[in-house]
């Protein structure tokens, strides 16, 4: 396996939905190249960095309103509960 | 009546009970999705007025439909199902798109041939955990996703961000999986690239010609 082949299973392999004959090459190229195996950790890093992530909070005021919204829909649709 | 759920509650069991009438099991469930509809629909829009006309038109949809909800996918895929697609409503009218869809107008398919190689390789100096805390980092992150093109960013998002499968984000987006798969590609190529610039260790910077490395 080349450099360039083990860039395109780079999802397959991260994600570990990668065939496992394919996986043994992967990780046999790997063993023998540092740059592929250091990119692959920057990966994986980067996902996990982004994934844990602050979320944003949602303005209080809005979601006041729009539970009041929501309410009056459902008794629309709900008549006499 | 108010705090009949727990935590613990499953959505199969809230969606069963909204769908019976309860408006508690409804409110649950809108509290517990409502911060990760608002969350994804500003990642998308960056715009928090949108955001939040996208938040509310996902739970009124989910309101009329769920009669219609059988529970093939999960309630949250399917709820940010919703969401994705009126973000993305929204992202065509800004664009002047308005029927087209996303995929065909803007650009030809890519391919995997053309993908980028790795230039800056270098392990990082700490790890996510550490990173995480710091509010620059979190800037880093901002800013690494805003340059990203918006056709890899919304897949980035979908897939990696919120968990979504190929073939769930493929669905949300309306693109076809191999479409989806190259965009990630792309997406997780070029943030590690924009990364590691900023936290990769220089003194461990690999400089071996990666290209021709066998």
């Amino acid at each position: 396996m080349k450099c360039e082949e083990l860039l395109t299973l780079l999802n397959e392999y991260v994600d570990g939905t990668v065939d496992p004959a394919v996986c043994e090459e992967f990780e046999k190229h790997m063993a023998g190249c540092n740059p592929c195996q250091v990119v692959v950790d920057n990966i994986r890093q980067t996902i996990t960095l982004f994934k844990d992530g602050q979320p944003y909070a949602m303005p209080m005021q809005f979601r006041e309103k729009m539970h009041d919204t929501l309410r009056k829909k459902w008794k629309e649709k709900h008549p006499g509960q | 009546m108010a705090n009949q759920f727990t935590p613990e509650t499953s959505d199969t069991e809230l969606v069963r009970r909204a769908k019976a009438g309860e408006l508690d099991a409804f409110e649950a469930l809108t509290n517990r999705y409502e911060q990760r509809v608002f969350g994804l629909a500003m990642r998308m829009l960056r715009q928090e007025q949108d955001a939040e006309d996208v938040t509310q038109q996902t739970f009124l949809s989910v309101l009329e439909n769920l009669e219609g909800f059988r529970g093939e996918a999960s309630f949250s895929t399917w709820v940010l199902r919703i969401a994705s697609h009126a973000a993305l409503k929204i992202i065509r009218k800004r664009k002047g798109l308005n029927t087209v869809s996303l995929e065909e107008a803007t650009e030809p398919s890519e391919d995997l041939n053309s993908i980028p190689h790795p230039e800056f390789i270098a392990d990082w100096r700490q790890s996510p955990e550490h990173l995480v805390e710091r509010n620059e980092v979190r800037r880093l992150l901002d800013d690494a996703l805003t340059r990203l093109d918006e056709k890899h960013r919304l897949v980035f998002l979908l897939r990696d961000m919120e968990g979504l499968s190929i073939q769930e984000t493929a669905a949300a987006l309306e693109l076809s999986e191999a479409n989806v798969k190259v965009r990630l590609l792309r997406a997780r190529l070029q943030l590690r690239e924009e990364l590691t610039r900023v936290l990769g260790d220089p003194a461990r910077q690999l400089i071996q010609s990666h290209h021709h490395h066998e």
